[in-house]
């Protein structure tokens, strides 16, 4: 039996106190690429940021590692956050460091290590996500693929036990998309990370998700649960399969959210 | 110029009849809208037929104003009871997506603006709960100061020297300058009247205590409002739309030990020290219409020097060392207060520069009482 990693409890998510999704219950597993799935703007990277304990939640509990992350504070919350790495949407790199220094600021402030060791580490992340070249640019110099990659990188830096990433695929080509599939499964092989992912690509879902929960906008909640290739066949929703499939036809006669 | 599209409004008994002509594009929507709209309004039949077999060209405007018209208060059965005839076979989809959305004309009430009562309520609020953040930050970042004091190599000192270089020594020519101008300024207006009465050299007094009082920490302090205040709130409001700052949050580095502290401890450091530049280049600056007026270089040295005192001088550095934290102070939590959206990072500069130049001169004020009650 494997042991649990995180642990959301009647969680309530959004902003000012206004809960955009409701009563939200569910678990991951250690070493379990678990992907948040649901359409644009429903409140992925809300409970994404609930979860890292970067907003509080409306009500609910967000418990990693039996800890819970919400009412944490001090040294407790900072050990836990440094059992954690999050790539953020949009990069969050910080602008005034090239790509190296972003990867290297994290090991600096935990860890002892000489200068050159946290150098070759930092090196050595970049080139898992094929970023050496980067190495000394700003972000402002960096593509959208090549920014999200450095932001994988950096959360990665600490090898943490948990890595949360939002939309990561997204802006990358197919074959680099492919590549990040391939180190997500790797990682995961061989260090037991668990991963939780925010992603609409359906082929890396299909392709390394174990599990999905897939949160809609209309019921503020999970409408289904499942591995994903489990989720594909399934026509008892119409409004998962119609997700799942790509299909537009079927969603507005059958689950029309205004009829 | 094309022609604007024409219209025509017949009413028979129950059906109002409208037939469009011409290119219903942007340009020709915006010539006919408020007319049409009108028009159709004042015919308050439950029918309307849209003729629009002589349009010739639409977009998704002209479609947009379709679906408006046929949206007209009609008592609610609008849509049942209009009509649309003649339209091009290419356009109908244009028409089925406009309609895809309900236009509820009560979209725009939320622009009725606040009564004057109400807006003012919201702005006593606003400021009330704007100070109660402002305290509490102070407080926190007190509170981060006082707790790395007791670790000081936890401060970042590397960014510190970097924000004092930048925030002090790249701003001694604008302090220069403007120290100067007001030191010779305030010399050659004093000298007319002083010369009546053959004093001229007492300026060397006037300048002197004023300018190491009030003049040079004042002058610095407001330069120091433009130039560093507004630049932190820059540079952290644009971390913060970035999500740089929530990156540092789950680094679990804490922003205010991490941006904010080094920052108040750079510019605490160099207000006093481009103070003493200000206080000298003043003086200096009198010296100049001195110097003019015939009077030796020494006797005003003497002047000055015989009738400003230490407690005059140490009582200006000491304010500003509490300028320097204000204006750091506030420069950091306008740009952490910084909301979404690139034009928020310019709203929260303007704010950091008027608050902490409210701040100084408030506090300006604070500090003359004190010192009158202890006699400095
Ligand atoms: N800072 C904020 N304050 C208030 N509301 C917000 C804020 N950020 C996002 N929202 C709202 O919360 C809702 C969910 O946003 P969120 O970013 O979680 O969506 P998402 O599922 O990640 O979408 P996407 O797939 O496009 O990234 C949106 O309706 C958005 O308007
Ligand atoms: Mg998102």
């Amino acid at each position: 039996m494997k042991q649990t990693a995180i642990e959301v409890k009647n969680l309530s998510a959004g902003y000012n106190n206004q809960a955009i999704m409701e009563n939200l219950c569910f678990e991951i597993l250690s070493g379990e690429i678990f992907v948040i799935l649901g359409g644009s703007g429903c409140g992925k990277s809300t409970v994404l940021k609930h979860m890292i304990g970067l907003i509080p939640p409306v009500t609910g509990k967000i418990i990693i590692h039996g800890q819970d992350m919400v009412t944490a504070q001090g040294k407790t919350k900072n050990s836990l956050l440094q059992k954690i790495g999050v790539a953020f949407q949009n990069g969050a790199l910080f602008g005034s460091m090239t790509v190296l220094e972003n990867v290297m600021l994290p090991l600096k402030e935990y860890t002892d290590l000489p200068m050159d060791a946290i150098e070759t580490i930092a090196r050595v992340k970049l080139g898992l996500v094929d970023l050496e070249q980067g190495a000394f640019l700003l972000p402002d110099e960096l593509s959208g693929g090549m920014r999200k990659r450095a932001a994988i990188a950096r959360a990665m830096a600490l090898d943490p036990s948990i890595l949360f990433l939002d939309e990561p695929s997204a802006g990358l080509d197919p074959l680099t998309s492919a590549g990040l599939d391939k180190l997500i499964m790797d990682l995961r092989a061989s260090l037991g990370i668990t991963f939780v992912i925010v992603t609409h690509e359906l082929e890396s879902i299909l392709a390394i998700a174990d599990r999905t929960i897939m949160l809609e906008k209309q019921t503020k909640g999970i409408i289904a649960t499942g591995p994903p290739k489990q989720l594909k066949q399934d026509k008892s929703n119409p409004y998962v399969y119609n997700f799942f499939n790509r299909n537009l036809e079927l969603r507005n006669i059958k689950n029309d959210p205004k009829s | 110029m094309s022609q604007p599209p024409q219209f025509t409004i017949t009413t028979a008994t129950n059906i109002t009849t409208l037939c469009l002509s011409g290119r219903l594009d942007t340009k020709g929507v915006a010539a006919v809208w408020q007319r049409v709209t009108i028009a159709v309004g004042r015919a308050k039949s439950p029918t309307l037929i849209i003729n629009l077999g002589e349009v010739d060209y639409m977009d998704m405007a002209g479609a947009a104003f379709i679906s408006h018209l046929k949206n007209l208060d009609h008592n609610g059965t609008a849509k049942e009871r209009s009509q649309v005839n003649g339209l091009k076979s290419a356009y109908t989809p244009l028409l089925v997506l406009a309609e895809k959305t309900d236009i509820k004309p009560a979209i725009t009430n939320h622009l009725s603006p606040h009564s004057f009562v109400e807006q003012t309520g919201k702005n006593v609020a606003d400021f009330l709960y704007d100070a109660k953040t402002f305290i509490s930050f102070i407080g926190e970042l007190i509170f981060a100061m006082v707790s790395s004091l007791k670790a000081p190599k936890n401060i970042r000192w590397g960014e510190t020297f970097l924000m004092a270089e930048r925030a002090g020594v790249d701003a001694l020519p604008i302090v220069g300058l403007i120290s100067f101008i007001v030191g010779l300024v305030m010399a050659f207006q004093a000298a007319i009247p002083m010369k009546m009465f053959g004093a001229e050299l007492y300026v060397a007094n006037l300048i002197g205590i004023a300018t190491v009082r009030e003049l040079g920490p004042l002058m610095t302090a407001i330069v120091l409002a433009g130039r560093s205040a507004s630049a932190f709130a820059a540079e952290i409001g644009t971390m913060k739309i970035n999500e740089e700052i929530d990156a540092l949050t789950v680094m679990g580095m804490d922003p205010v030990k991490f941006l904010i502290l080094p920052r108040v401890i750079a510019l605490t450091m160099v207000t006093p020290l481009l103070t003493i530049f200000a206080n000298l280049v003043g003086i200096l600056g009198g010296a100049v219409v001195i110097l003019s007026l015939g009077y030796p270089l020494v006797a005003y040295y003497n002047q000055v020097v015989n009738f400003v005192t230490w407690q005059d001088f140490t009582g200006g550095i000491i304010k500003c060392f509490v300028f320097g934290v204000l204006i750091a102070a506030t420069g950091c939590i306008r740009g952490y207060q910084t909301q979404m959206g690139s034009s928020a990072v310019g709203q929260s500069t303007t704010r950091a520069v008027v608050s902490s130049i409210v701040l100084i001169a408030v506090f300006d004020g604070i500090f003359s009482i004190m010192y009158y009650y202890m006699g400095v």
